[in-house]
């Protein structure tokens, strides 16, 4: 083991860490900042914040405690880690949330300094747990943080409360120092942040300094532990949450269309740094428009892909309940438009940081009439950037609305993702107009796509709307015959993009006794799980649905060589409830509904109760 | 609103450009065919390419218009229409984006979106087809029926309070906010051509006779002989004179307006209130909107208001200009490899 000033430094290959304090104590940046900067080091990461949905949450209580859960490695991982190795508590009612999660023996860094009789008793500690043996097991280490920080920060111009609040940075700077990371991406950070405020620049540096040095100095730690890089392929990468990586996706895709990119939206969590990230890329000529509601967030969409945009509507379980009616719109008009679903717990406000993969079923089939339109899914992060492409390139080519379904996970959570080249990203073809065919805006090319002609066409005046249409001229048409042969084409249209879409990939054995299916954000969780099973001698395969209507075309061929289908979702057995009706198989439904993503552990024991000691 | 890419060369339109050929399903007598009649009269002058009208409507029978005028259109959901063209104009501000919409459309379901595309000046054109009655849905009392009115579903008079839509709009802080009537075509065509030269929310309320189910609500407004003594005419600068012998004037006193005879020879008409629509206060306007309905004072149809601001669409494109110059165009090269990157070499080590 090595020595390194007087301190024994111990590697790791990886390790969960919990930031966890109230919702003012700026927990999610910590955390961050922690995430990037590991990235940036060359660990492999996933991070999971959860955070409660009021945003200062009265100090001290159990229900205002904000976490930020990051999993690093030295090998290619896929979770936020099941349990953390170490918990940073800023306050007792982060010790009391994380204490039962956390590993035995796990290291818990608390902030002594909050652990007074008030914080004590707005946590429901009758006694101090630092004092008792609450945390026996446990390695503690008791530092007063916010004194700490008061200290380094003697003579500074700010006021005490602004001082106080550094002690983010304090803790940052401290396990920083414990697992060996590099200060300056967060210096660099810093000095852009406060660019405008240099007296908040020198005190967040000052606290960050002084809990490195603190690391170093003091007797209480004994050890660090470093994490070597993970040996990921050669690239260039960066960390990048689901979040941004759909707005980057949705811009990306405009540039590869050649067509201007529009997003009428709304406001709501967990969706809105979507629009915060989109908003930022005005010289890409992108256009946000933040409407009244979700309503005439998807109308202005609308409008803006009638006016020829790539247009693109952004929103929550709640906000797509508002949609359904101008979805039926779009179906009708034969618009292409992408409509993305940041799904959160439900039903009505539920909880809405928390995520759930609820609004399968909603998607699919959640508005009036016979409506279909096409539903994707992203599995992890940077997914989501491949993903919104995907949704742009369907809808475009097929005229039609597409739902691409994130969760609140997967959009807040981060990896690192190695950028691809741009000559490896997709093709976006337009539907194109047949010159030789005389103008008729319910024509019809081979992929059953109309004609996309814009206003400023001259001669091609034309009207489209939502009473239904007859065939090629797109007039209205109330004829029992016409109503039966147009609902049958509409969904005709939008089963055979099953033809252009990739086949259902199985990880492992092709056919055999297990296969674990999947869609969504639980494709991490899943994988790990697999994993698991597989290191341990068993034989488990392993695929997941990125396409959820229409299925890929080899779904049922894939399904049918398996024995046993184990299906876990974030649901009540959404898609469990859909492959049986689809292709008469039975699977077995595995669900959780806790606002919370699968741990790989759950996935793993349903795994083995199902093979009870047979199979390897 | 003159185009300069228009080909001069072209052959005049015609109001039969205008027209889609397809059969108009308004139950005949309907003032909904007057307003066609005038908006396909006054398209064909704008200057504007045919093409690049489009028109917008919501549900109801208003919202039929779009299928009558051979122009690009979208029939679209029940209120939605102003979200669906501020999408449109926003998006493409080449455009000229016309709304057609009605009293349950627009002040019913759609009343979120209509104040705030007001609020927002997006440069568009709403017409208002009120007929204070639910048409399409057979005759329900509408946000703009006058208390009590008896309908189907409010056998014993209705207890809601009406909106008065210019008032709202008003509120709304609408550019340009006009009223005129389906029975004086040559007044609503003055108006149309106002909106279409307006730059910004261009709102016009346009009274409508539904003769299935509200006929006769606007009848003393527009009816030869009770007309002139019930509707004072807003011109810009001029006096507010009215009556079949140009008799009577208003006067403000204080925030009251006032009927006076000018034929008793106390008062003039250079006595009258004068009509400002370019008034910056909008507090004139408003009490013109409130003469409305009143007693003892005539309606209102004109200009109400007309002030000039910024469009919502031009800020739109002035700040992408403005970040474009500052940042320089996007590329994918650019949107990839920004931002914290870093390198992983063929040996797998990090490199900065
Ligand atoms: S119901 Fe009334 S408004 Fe509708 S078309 Fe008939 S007359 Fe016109």
């Amino acid at each position: 083991m090595a020595q390194e000033n007087g301190k024994e430094v111990k590697s790791v290959s990886e390790v969960t860490v919990m930031f966890a304090g109230d919702s003012g104590d700026g927990m999610q940046l910590t955390g961050t900042q922690f995430s990037d900067t590991t990235a940036f080091v060359g660990n492999d990461l996933s991070t999971l914040p959860d955070y409660p949905a009021e945003i200062r949450a009265p100090a001290g209580t159990l229900y205002g405690v904000s976490g930020f859960q990051l999993h690093f490695s030295s090998n290619p991982i896929h979770t936020p880690g099941d349990s953390p190795d170490v918990l940073v508590a800023m306050n007792p009612a982060a010790l009391k949330i994380n204490l039962k999660n956390i590993k035995p023996h796990a290291v818990i860094v608390v902030n002594t300094d909050s652990f007074d009789k008030k914080n004590l008793n707005t946590a429901g500690y009758d006694e101090n747990p630092l004092e008792n043996d609450t945390l026996a097991g446990y390695k503690v280490f008791q530092v007063p943080i916010t004194t700490l920080t008061e200290n380094a920060l003697e003579g500074s111009p700010l006021s005490i409360k602004e001082v106080q609040r550094c002690k983010n940075f304090f803790a940052l700077g401290l396990m920083y120092w414990l697992y060996n990371r590099p200060l300056e991406p967060t210096i660099e950070w810093i000095e852009t942040k406060f660019k405008k405020r240099p007296e908040l620049i020198d005190a967040n540096m000052k606290a960050l300094k002084a809990g490195f040095y603190y690391g170093d100095a003091t007797q209480l730690f004994t050890t660090r532990y470093t994490v070597k890089p993970a040996s990921l392929p050669e690239g260039t990468y960066r960390n990048i949450s689901g979040n941004e990586a759909t707005a980057i996706g949705f811009v990306a895709a405009s540039q590869l269309s050649g067509l201007p990119l529009f997003l009428g939206t709304y406001p709501i969590t967990p969706a809105s740094d979507i629009l915060h990230y989109m908003s930022v890329y005005k010289n890409y000529g992108v256009k946000t428009f933040q409407a009244e509601d979700e309503i005439a967030g998807i109308a202005s969409a609308i409008g803006a892909a009638f006016g020829g945009s790539l247009a693109v509507t952004t929103t929550s379980g709640p906000g797509l309940a508002l949609k359904t009616e101008a979805t039926g719109l779009a179906v009708m008009t034969e618009l292409p438009l992408v409509i993305v679903d940041v799904q959160r717990g439900g039903p009505s406000t539920g909880l809405p940081t928390k995520t759930e993969q609820a609004d399968l079923m909603q998607s699919i089939y959640g508005r009036n009439g016979e409506s279909p339109v096409a539903v994707i899914a992203a599995s992890t992060p940077k997914d989501c950037f491949y993903m919104a492409i995907e949704a742009s390139r369907i809808a475009l080519r097929f005229m039609t609305p597409v739902i691409l379904l994130t969760d609140g996970y997967i959009a807040n959570g981060a990896e690192p993702w190695k950028l691809p080249e741009i000559d490896e990203l997709p093709e976006i073809n337009v539907a194109p107009l047949d010159e030789s065919k005389e103008f008729q805006p319910y024509n019809r090319d081979e992929f059953l796509a109309r004609p996309w002609v814009k206003p400023g066409t001259p001669g091609m005046e034309h009207r489209i709307g939502g009473l239904e249409k007859q065939n090629i001229t797109g007039n209205v048409n109330y004829e029992p015959d016409n109503h039966d042969f147009m609902v049958r084409l509409r969904q005709e249209k939008v089963d055979n993009i099953a033809k252009f879409i990739p086949d259902l990939e199985v990880d492992g054995e092709q056919e055999g006794d297990i296969l674990v299916l999947g869609w969504g954000g639980t494709y991490g969780a899943i994988t790990e799980a697999v994993k698991q099973m597989r290191a341990a001698g068993h034989k488990v395969s392993q695929a997941h649905m990125k396409y959820l209507n229409p299925m890929p075309a080899n779904t049922e061929d894939v399904l049918k060589k398996f024995k046993t289908i184990i299906v876990p979702e974030l649901n009540l057995g959404q898609l469990a409830t859909l492959i049986r009706s689809k292709y008469l198989i039975d699977v077995v439904s595995h669900t959780k509904i806790k606002g919370l993503p699968f741990r790989a552990a759950e996935i793993r024991s349903k795994i083995e109760e199902i093979l009870g000691g047979s199979n390897g | 609103m003159a185009n300069e890419n228009m080909n001069i060369d072209k052959p005049k339109l015609t109001a039969k450009d205008f027209s889609s050929g397809l059969d108009v399903r308004w139950c005949p007598g309907c003032g909904d065919y007057s307003i066609l009649a005038q908006v396909q009269r006054t398209f064909p002058a704008m200057g504007i390419p045919k093409e690049k009208f489009v028109w917008v409507s919501g549900i109801g029978c208003s919202s039929r218009f779009p299928y009558y005028m051979d122009t690009y259109g979208i029939h679209g959901i029940h209120g939605r229409a102003p979200a669906i063209a501020s999408g449109l104009k926003v998006a493409r501000p080449d455009l000229s984006v016309w709304v057609a919409t009605g009293d349950g459309d627009l002040m019913s379901i759609g009343g979120n979106h209509f104040i705030h595309t007001c609020r927002k000046n997006i440069d568009l054109k709403i017409l208002l087809f009120n007929n204070r009655i639910y048409g399409l849905t057979k005759g329900q009392y509408s946000p703009t029926s006058e208390q009590g009115k008896v309908t189907k579903s409010s056998p014993y008079g209705s207890v809601d309070y009406p909106f008065n839509p210019a008032s709202l709009a008003l509120g709304a802080e609408a550019s340009f906010v006009a009223r005129t009537l389906d029975r004086d075509p040559k007044h609503m065509q003055a108006m149309i051509n106002r909106a279409a030269e307006h730059k910004g929310t261009a709102f016009i309320e346009i009274y409508q006779n539904c003769n299935i189910f509200n006929d006769g609500a606007f009848e003393v407004l527009t009816d030869k002989k009770s007309k002139a003594d019930n509707i004072v005419v807003l011109e810009h600068g001029k006096p507010m004179v009215f009556g079949a012998e140009k008799d009577k004037g208003i006067v403000l006193d204080g925030f009251t307006p006032k009927v006076v005879s000018l034929a008793d020879g106390k008062h003039t008409a250079d006595d009258c209130w004068v009509h400002d629509e370019k008034d910056p206060n909008p507090l004139r306007a408003f009490i013109i909107a409130h003469m409305t309905d009143h007693e003892e004072l005539p309606t209102p149809v004109g200009v109400f208001r007309q002030i000039l601001k910024p469009t919502y669409d031009e800020g739109v494109e002035n700040q992408i200009k403005g970040v474009k110059e500052k940042k320089g165009d996007g590329s994918l090269e650019k949107l990839l490899y920004s931002g914290n990157t870093w390198v992983v070499n063929g040996n797998g080590e990090v490199e900065k």
